[in-house]
């Protein structure tokens, strides 16, 4: 048997000589490497397909070059004006010439983008794109570009350049939570009539909160009886709670139509039953109120599930032990039972919140006017006004706070207790 | 859970409280899905039970949503429109949804395969990032996929919606396979290597089909979330691309008429036996675990 030279006396080797750590170390090494082989695919797939994008969305959220590369005169000229007075000839040539020799689509996505400062903006420049070619054959641009238009002479147009002058900007998440730049890039609250994003959040927090709630106390009774009944009788009260669980969102959505609505089954019964009277069938769909009912009933089971799966774990003898202390019932529960099922608790109140705070569909469909949430807001701003700098600003807000969350339900339960039956 | 011979009056009052909140949850549950099933099956088109429907009358019965759903446009007395879009949207789910759990099963299980081996680096942080696209809510995956997706050219393709779809069902086939993996016994690969097996060769022989109860759960849930993905379609389908949720989608949207909830009660039946499938192949697979050695 052949003997390294440099091995320690005494060492313990291999059948091929080689001393067994450097050996081990060396099988430890390939099997990292083989595992990390099998995980690469699909790590490369989510990152490319789910990572990249969701990151590139994000930083749209601090993008503010448009205006600069539609601009690049102005902001030069920008630099020597003392913001207080109407500018000089030479900040008015420079805007002349970069509205003029510029190009039309990315001066009018710049121009949408200037509208979020101050509106007037996108028309001002529209109708100075017409009419400078026209009207205007060479300097001085100062007064023939005020007689065209008067707002050019208006110095808080001017100013609002200000904000727009750094390629990186925090307006849009100052917008996102009703406040804006003033002048001097001092962050001061919006006019009170254009305030919209704080309440939507607390709308937001709240309906998840209640929702939270709501499916706590509904599912606490059920996981228990679930958890404590004979096998036989518990899988087929499971097949209740699983069935909605594996059913469409939509169909639930329609199911709810159907029993919600003005004259729907709930208001009929009411009605038929002589509690309510037939004018005054009560307002459930397309509301807050149909928006909560609906996100209880979806998230039922995500919170149903994690606390029967933890109570199933708790072996009724302590109860029984408990009581047979001299504990009454009560207490037996508080003390003894209730502890036990915190993990669960706390796993499906985390789930359940994580997931109502990013709705968009339910709202969307049964909230009506008062249940629109962040994420119909996000929506909104995504594909009808086009404002994607708010949108990306209000999903990197929202995105945080599920992370933060997500990041606690790891620490208390950890991923990979996430069962799904 | 009974009640014992000598429970005072309150417990027992307390004890069929209980049981009386819990059969109010349950029925909670299921009440919408069944309220749906009776309506489809209505001649009127309105969405509420008439009286001739609740009296059992014969004549108020019909199967004329469930004909125009199949795009049978031969009844007259049927006002909305009238088409193929169903039957083409459940083709259209059908076929990215099979071709994005194919795609999701094959990824996750070499990825379920890596995370279970004893010495995987950063194991937590990758098992969080795998879980991640079910936590970040589905309008901020589909917002940032519509500008991925525009720059390299998948929006309004079926490639862009297969490739989002298998983000998204990536997650359950990672969990459940690895979940799975938990009960596998290694010594049974090793047994294999030492009969001359190659470690694809064994894989295949030896460890695929004791996992394959994982595998099919997961690859069915990453099926029915896809089938069901309304969101990130919206965003990124085309005109070509209208799947059955978009469908249903604009149903719920424009013209809600008993055609959604014929629509509404076969997926109702068809979950129905999905959750049966699951259950069997649960049961399966605790028999199989209880077999293996270890």
């Amino acid at each position: 048997m052949a003997t390294s030279e440099n091995t320690a006396p005494g060492s313990l080797l291999t059948a091929d000589g080689t001393p067994l750590k450097v050996s081990l170390a060396r099988s430890l090494r390939r099997s990292k490497l083989r595992g990390t082989l099998l995980v690469l695919p699909a790590l490369l797939f989510l990152i490319i397909i789910f990572v990249v994008p969701i990151a590139q969305l994000l930083s749209r959220s601090v993008d503010d070059t448009m205006v600069n590369k539609a601009l690049p005169r102005t902001f030069v000229a920008f630099e020597s004006w003392d913001r207080q007075s109407l500018p000089e000839e030479a900040m008015f040539e420079a805007i002349f010439l970069d509205i003029t020799t510029g190009e039309k689509y990315l001066i009018g996505k710049a121009t949408t983008r200037m509208n979020y400062e101050k509106p007037g903006w996108r028309s001002l420049i529209k109708k100075s794109g017409r009419k400078f070619k026209k009207k205007i054959k060479g300097p001085p641009y100062r007064d023939a570009m005020i007689k065209i238009d008067k707002r050019w002479g208006d110095v808080a147009f001017w100013q609002t350049l200000g904000a727009m002058k750094d390629p990186q900007t925090l307006g849009y998440f100052l917008n996102a939570v009703d406040r804006q730049y003033d002048v001097n890039k001092h962050v001061i609250m919006k006019d009170k009539n254009v305030r919209v994003y704080v309440m939507l959040w607390w709308r937001t927090l709240l309906l998840s909160l209640i929702v939270t709630v709501g499916c706590l106390a509904m599912a606490y009774p059920v996981a228990h009886l679930l958890a404590t009944l004979p096998l036989r009788y518990s899988n087929l009260l499971m097949i209740c709670v699983l069935m909605p669980f594996w059913t469409s969102l939509l169909v639930r959505i329609v199911a709810w139509m159907v029993m919600l609505q003005n004259n729907g089954v709930v208001n009929s019964t009411l009605v038929w039953t002589g509690i309510l009277d037939d004018q005054n069938r009560l307002p459930m769909m397309y509301n807050f109120t149909g928006t909560v009912i609906v996100m209880i009933q979806i998230l039922l089971p995500f919170m149903i599930l994690p606390i029967y799966s933890v109570m199933k774990t708790i072996p009724p003898s302590y109860m029984r032990a408990a009581q047979n202390l001299g504990a009454p019932p009560s207490l037996a529960f508080l003390k003894v039972y209730l502890p036990q099922t915190l993990p669960g608790v706390g796993a499906g109140v985390i789930l359940v919140f994580i997931v109502a705070i990013g709705y968009y569909i339910t709202p969307e469909l049964v909230g009506g006017k008062d249940g629109q949430l962040i994420g119909n807001m996000i929506a909104y701003h995504m594909q009808k006004s086009l404002n994607w700098g708010l949108a990306a600003a209000m999903g990197t807000l929202l995105l945080a706070g599920i992370l933060l969350l997500y990041w606690v339900y790891d620490r208390i339960v950890g991923i990979d207790n996430m069962r799904m039956n | 859970m009974a009640l014992p011979a000598y429970a005072t009056a309150p417990q027992r009052l307390w004890h069929y409280t209980y049981l009386a909140i819990c059969a109010v949850v349950l029925f909670f549950l299921v009440m919408p899905l069944i309220a749906v099933i009776p309506l489809s099956f209505s001649k009127s088109p309105f969405l509420h039970f008439t009286p001739e429907l609740l009296a059992l009358d014969p004549d108020a019965f019909s199967l004329r949503w469930y004909r125009q759903m199949i795009g049978d446009c031969s009844d007259p007395g049927i006002t909305t429109v009238c088409s193929d879009r169903w039957k083409d949207g459940a083709w259209n789910s059908l076929r990215i949804g099979i071709a994005a759990t194919i795609l999701a099963t094959t990824l996750g299980i070499l990825c379920a395969l890596g995370l279970s081996r004893p010495h995987m680096p950063f194991r937590r942080s990758i098992m969080a990032l795998m879980i991640s696209p079910l936590i970040v809510p589905l309008i901020i995956t589909a917002s940032g996929l519509y500008f991925a997706f525009a720059k390299w050219q998948l929006v309004s393709t079926f490639t862009g919606m297969i490739l989002a779809h298998t983000v998204l069902g990536l997650p359950f086939v990672v969990i459940t396979v690895t979940a799975t993996l938990v009960g596998f016994d290694t010594n049974l690969m090793k047994a294999a290597a030492s009969l001359g097996g190659t470690p694809v060769r064994s894989f295949f022989k030896v460890q695929l089909p004791l996992i394959t109860p994982g595998v099919i759960s997961g690859a069915l849930f990453a099926f029915i979330t896809s089938f069901d993905e309304v969101v990130i379609v919206l965003f990124i389908g085309g005109q070509n691309q209208i799947t059955l949720p978009r469908q249903m989608w604009s149903g719920i949207r424009q013209e809600i008429s008993p055609t959604i909830l014929a629509v509404a009660t076969i997926l109702v039946i068809l979950s129905i036996l999905l959750l049966t499938t699951v259950e069997l192949l649960r049961r399966r697979s605790e028999r199989l675990r209880g077999v293996s050695p270890g």
